[in-house]
């Protein structure tokens, strides 16, 4: 059979993107890197993938607001593609800077009618990066978390205050929330580390297809990664990689 | 012109606003309410009304959290005042390009120009005095900034230029005419100017400005390092050359297989693994920060980021460190002299700057220190280094051909920068604010990072032949130097320009960001300007190199500069300095020994130098690359002091590379050659206890010193080189790369502050196995605490002292031939796995060193200092806790590995000196057995991280 293909996509700013390629070649994809500058000049498409990757960095310097530039040259430019890549099932995964790019484009969470959530400055009024507990919601459709109930994983933002009105968060599909060390969600800072609304991490769509968060399981995959590797019992991978096995297998087989 | 203003839905916080409001608290100011930011944008363009309600609705504001409005002065809240700042012309905010690229992607293609401002709106009992006092302290720095009074344009009119050749008139100047000239603008004296007037005689022509200027970049102290350089005459010793007697001939003595390149390219060079090569440079940027922190730190680390990449054919950067010298954060408002940033806001600015373009470059900053002293009041120390990784292959500097394209790549040419290089040779004076404004710009990360991703492509495709950065003396220094073995032709009107209205001159000179310089074969050109295009990047071509060892610069068409290869990088006469060296004797303390301990200990954990910089560290991405091994903090919660960084730059090996630094100016005041000794001894003494060994570590050196003029100064600087060398040889590790940074004083009337002599040494060494490697934090009750090395009466320039208003004499010192053979059975031991936690002692001495352990690892220690073998007779327990002697490590070894590990320190001065227990508390005992130290671990961590607790 053959390989599951992954597209990275790049823009200025991105930073994520080897250890991003290095986590999906663990998992068994085969990747590929692309400028946005290819797909919109059309020497590649989304349609040649079945995983499209926005991954975390400082996309255009964040100026304005995180990710708000590249979102809207989605948006405006590969708008169509990505709900044709959509529709045809395949699988998003927005990382940090992702995240904020795919909520303010509105294709996560899918918007009906102008965009109800956003992704805002943290209550530290600082850039944070630590590591944090999450919880893995088990009710959520999310493929990407499938089999996974909690996880460790570093956050390096400025920007990873949901916000949102709310009845717009009652009817958001969470994935990840952030918890302590026991799984208590309601631990407060620096646990959840912006203040996020209902200590939101991660939210997926409907499908369980479009996968965003504000964690780095990518930053996550051996485990000599952790914190504490060189006290605590040592262990076969880094709680990201399961993340990056899921959404290849999910692939394979479907 | 349209005038946007974005701000916070007054239904929910200000994040930023708060922010501001606790730093006007700070300033004794509590009269403030609340403060609220609102970001201001200032379109030139004609938009329709329905063109700009989208640009706000899709690009400027955020729909669930913010507002805007487009009135041309929106009403200011009856309670409030409005203080709006906006950048001076001819600053550059990064947003603006970022703006206008989005209004572009909207499908909007009339803007002409934007221009950002920040309004600020404080509430609250303010008196007109307050608000002056909030503006000149927290929000406008008067060198880039100012206040907006009536209303502010978006654009200047575009300036535009007229081609007039300037002549200086140099042949008919007496030595008064010389030395005049070269004070006023050159900053040159007068054998060098007497050169100069010597070689255009002999071509029979005054010069023009630019190869005056030229002239004047090339032989900067910056650029040359004269002093480094120079005839040095200490007493009866004649020193031809410090650099080459000292730092460098360690590295020759040495003659390391593994040292690719070394003192000749932008960084230093070493083999990593066989296939990959990794290279290392550190630099200074200190007189930009002191004057504008922000911008004056961050374009020092994107300037450093620029060494490695333009090292050999380019090296991707993957790890950065700073080390930073400020006055204390308390130091009173009132006592602050004219034309000085407070420390507290040059720490701020100089934290944010760094981490603004590390974190946007994708670069984790990994290892560093910040220390405090008063005489950094008004000359700061800035020293930022980055790491770099290529193939091996690439390593070496590459060779232009005659008949390569001279290209510029990465971001436009403006007026940025003018004389940054002679103003970095220069004294600080009250006046520097306002003379100096020129020379300082904001740095705009993305532009680097998009030129950085193409630039590796260009080299794995091999579209060029050489490369270069454009750092300090811009393309002056770059062309100049790349050039000098065959010269080169250069058309300036063709360099792309971020404005119009450039002379030549400040076309040549100006220091502008983010651009390097490549040589490309004419028949690259094409797919390489391509390739660079592809991603938005400019290169252009600006010039060929010739055959003629000659710099030939044209502006349309005028020949505005045509100088000797040979003249402007040989023609500079080596300079004569006299130094003096005076021991200077210090008091010795007299006071009775303490009989509790414990108040004194938490002192040292809770002073400036000492304390946690957990506050700086978190607001670094240490983490992005993904090849964080050991992080810069570490212990059972996250917070516990590491000692060296790891990082694995490639994802799927087990090799690392440690990086640790060592710099103790305290030491400088007794004697620099022991301060530096000691720098050497505890950069390795770090990278020996996180598991690394000495088989091979690279130095950098860094020194920041006062003006080399003084003999004085220039005495305490060849000790220091001299002091390094030894120690560096002895160790068997050699230097690949360094960077001096004088004139570090600053003049307040007749008074001239000069810095504490600062050495900083930075080191890297290759690890086989990162799987080796052994934090700083206890791991487990019952185990045993060894003291490996010796104590000696060394509380000269200590902590200790310092805290009973004391310097002493007895500055720590090494000997490297013991340290040697200790470093290499100590990294024996690890290696074996015999060592659970292991940190090195330095400030505070085994005191701070069992409290961080203890504190980092949750776990207790007890200590029994009758135990710790000394060099000589000590009869307090203080002097034994608290020296700061050097090469010694408090280590972990399980009761079960007690023999093994005692076997392979055989021959090492070492002993059993205590236990880790479940007691939650650190436990001294003194020479006769009595409790001198017995503190709860919270009471101690708390000591250690209230100072810096922002």
């Amino acid at each position: 059979m053959a390989k599951v293909k992954t597209l990275i996509l790049r823009a200025p700013g991105t930073n994520c993107d080897e250890e991003t390629t290095f986590a999906f070649e663990q998992a068994g994809s085969a990747v590929e890197l692309a400028h946005i500058n290819r797909l919109v000049g059309g020497d590649t498409s989304l349609s040649r993938y079945q995983i499209v990757v926005i991954p975390g960095g400082f996309t255009y310097g964040d100026d304005i607001s995180g990710g708000k530039i590249l979102a809207n040259e989605l948006k405006l430019k590969l708008g169509g593609d990505i709900q044709r890549f959509v529709e045809r099932g395949g699988l998003i995964l927005g990382i940090c800077n992702g995240f904020q790019v795919l909520v303010k484009a509105g294709i996560l969470p899918p918007v009906e009618n102008g965009q109800r959530l956003t992704l805002s400055g943290n209550d530290s009024n600082r850039f944070e990066c630590r590591w944090v507990y999450l919880q893995i919601d088990p009710k959520s459709p999310c493929i990407f978390t499938k089999g996974i109930s909690a996880m460790y994983l570093p956050i390096a933002h400025g920007e990873g205050k949901i916000m949102a009105e709310k009845e717009t968060l009652d009817k958001l599909n969470v994935v990840a929330r952030y918890a302590d060390e026991k799984g208590d969600i309601k631990a407060g800072y620096p646990h959840n580390p912006n203040g996020s609304a209902d200590n939101i991490a991660g939210i997926c769509d409907a499908t369980g297809r479009i996968f965003s968060l504000m964690p780095h399981p990518e930053r996550f995959i051996r485990w000599t990664q952790h914190p504490r590797w060189t006290r605590e019992a040592p262990r076969q991978h880094g709680d990201g990689l399961g993340i990056f096995l899921n959404a290849v297998d999910w692939v394979k087989h479907s | 012109m349209s005038r946007v203003e974005v701000s916070v839905k007054p239904s929910l916080p200000d994040p930023r606003g708060e922010a501001l409001k606790a730093d006007i608290r700070d300033l004794g100011i509590g009269t403030v309410q609340q403060v609220r930011v609102s970001d201001v944008y200032l379109l030139e363009g004609d938009l329709s009304r329905k063109e700009l309600e989208t640009i706000c609705r899709q690009l400027l504001a955020d729909p669930v959290v913010e507002d805007y409005s487009t009135a041309e002065s929106p009403p200011t809240p009856p309670d409030a005042h409005a203080v709006e700042v906006a950048y001076n012309p001819g600053v550059m905010d990064p947003v603006e390009e970022s703006v206008s690229k989005g209004i572009l992607d909207l499908g909007v293609k009339h803007i002409d120009s934007v221009k950002t401002a920040k309004k600020y709106y404080l509430s609250g009992n303010l008196s007109a005095s307050d608000i002056e006092l909030i503006s000149s302290k927290l929000l406008v720095n008067s060198v880039i900034q100012h206040v907006v009074t009536s209303g502010e344009k978006a654009a200047l009119p575009p300036a535009s230029y007229s081609f007039s050749l300037e002549k200086v008139e140099l042949l008919t100047l007496d030595d008064g005419g010389l030395t005049e000239l070269g004070r006023e603008k050159l900053e040159l004296n007068l054998d060098e100017l007497k050169q100069i007037q010597g070689y255009f005689a002999r071509i029979g022509r005054n010069p023009t400005d630019i190869e005056l200027e030229t002239l004047a970049q090339t032989w900067s102290e910056h650029c040359k390092h004269k002093t480094f350089s120079s005839r040095i005459r200490l007493g009866e010793e004649v020193i031809d050359n410090l650099l080459k007697s000292t730092v460098m001939r360690v590295t020759e003595k040495l003659a390391k297989p593994w040292c690719l390149s070394t003192f000749k390219d932008n960084s230093g060079v070493i083999d990593f693994d066989g296939r990959y090569a990794l290279c290392f440079k550190v630099e200074t940027h200190n007189h930009p920060s002191a004057i504008e922190p922000y911008g004056g730190a961050s374009t020092g680390l994107g300037g450093v980021i620029r060494d490695p990449l333009g090292t050999g054919l380019g090296s991707k950067p993957i790890a950065n460190t700073d080390v930073f010298c400020f006055a204390p954060p308390d130091f009173p408002h009132d006592k602050l002299p004219p034309g000085i940033l407070h420390p507290r806001r040059i720490l701020k600015g100089v934290r944010a700057g760094v981490a603004d373009y590390g974190n946007r470059m994708g670069i984790p900053t990994v290892n560093g220190a910040i220390l405090f002293d008063d005489r950094y009041l008004g000359n700061p120390v800035v020293m930022c280094g980055t790491i770099g990784i290529m193939p091996k292959e690439a390593a070496q500097m590459g060779r232009q051909k005659p008949g390569d394209l001279v290209v510029v790549v990465g971001g436009r040419t403006g007026r940025d920068g003018i004389h940054g290089v002679t103003f970095a040779s220069a004294l600080l004076t009250g006046e520097s604010e306002e003379t100096s404004a020129s020379s300082v710009q904001i740095g705009n990360a993305i532009t680097e990072k998009k030129m950085i991703d193409v630039l590796l492509k260009a080299r794995e495709r091999g579209l060029y032949r050489r490369i270069t950065d454009c750092g300090g003396g811009g393309l002056s220094s770059a062309v100049g130097e790349m050039a000098a073995e065959t010269g080169v032709k250069v058309d300036l009107e063709k360099v792309p320009l971020k404005y119009s209205g450039l002379s030549y001159r400040e076309i040549w000179l100006s220091e502008s960001q983010e651009r390097m310089l490549l040589a490309v074969p004419p028949e690259s050109a094409k797919e390489l300007i391509g390739l660079f295009a592809s991603e938005d990047v400019e290169a252009t071509v600006i010039g060929q190199f010739t055959s003629d060892r000659h710099l030939k610069l044209l502006y349309q068409d005028n020949l505005v500069c045509d100088l000797d290869m040979e003249f402007l990088h040989h023609g500079l006469p080596q300079s004569e300095r006299k130094a003096v060296w005076q021991p200077v004797k210090h008091s010795e303390p007299d006071f009775a020994e303490p009989p509790d301990l414990a108040e004194d200990l938490k002192r040292i954990l809770g002073s400036w130098n000492v304390c946690s910089k957990e506050w700086v560290i978190r607001q670094y991405d240490h983490e992005v690359q993904g090849g964080s091994i050991l992080k810069p903090l570490s212990g059972i919660n996250n917070d516990g002091p590491g000692d060296a960084a790891i990082v694995r730059p490639l994802l799927d090996s087990d090799r690392g590379v440690i990086i640790a630094c060592g710099i103790n100016p305290k030491y400088g005041d007794i004697d620099p050659y022991w301060m530096a000794a000691s720098a050497v001894d505890e950069a390795l003494r770090q990278i020996i206890a996180v598991g690394g060994n000495l088989k091979r570590v690279a130095l950098l050196d860094n020194f920041s010193w006062g003006n080399p003029e003084k003999p004085d100064r220039l005495g305490g600087l060849v000790r220091a080189a001299q002091g390094c060398a030894d120690i560096a040889l002895a160790y068997g590790a050699p230097f690949i790369s360094g960077k001096d940074s004088l004139y570090n004083e600053y003049q307040t009337g007749t008074e001239s502050i000069c810095i504490p002599p600062t050495l900083l040494i930075s080191a890297m060494a290759v690890m086989e196995d990162v799987s080796k490697a052994v934090s700083m934090d206890c791991k487990k009750e019952g185990d045993l605490i060894y003291i490996v090395g010796t104590t000696c009466d060394e509380l000269g320039g200590s902590h200790y002292y310092g805290l009973h208003g004391a310097i002493g004499n007895q500055v720590p010192r090494v000997n490297p031939e013991k340290g040697k053979k200790l470093m290499d059975s100590l990294s024996a031991a690890t290696e074996k796995g015999l060592v659970k936690a292991c940190h090195d002692l330095s400030e505070g001495g085994i005191g701070v060193a069992a409290a961080e352990m203890a504190f980092a690892g949750g776990l207790g220690i007890t200590l029994h200092l009758d135990k710790v073998p000394l060099g000589e007779a000590i009869a307090r327990n203080d002097t034994i806790l608290f020296s700061e002697s050097n090469t010694r490590f408090l280590a972990e070894v399980a009761p079960e590995d007690r023999e093994r590990f005692e076997q392979a320190m055989k021959g090492i001065t070492f002993a059993a000196t205590g236990e880790v227990n479940k007691s939650d508390k650190l436990e001294v005992y003194g020479l006769k057995g009595e409790k001198i130290v017995a503190a709860p671990l919270a009471e101690l961590k708390e000591a250690w991280q209230k100072p810096l607790g922002w």
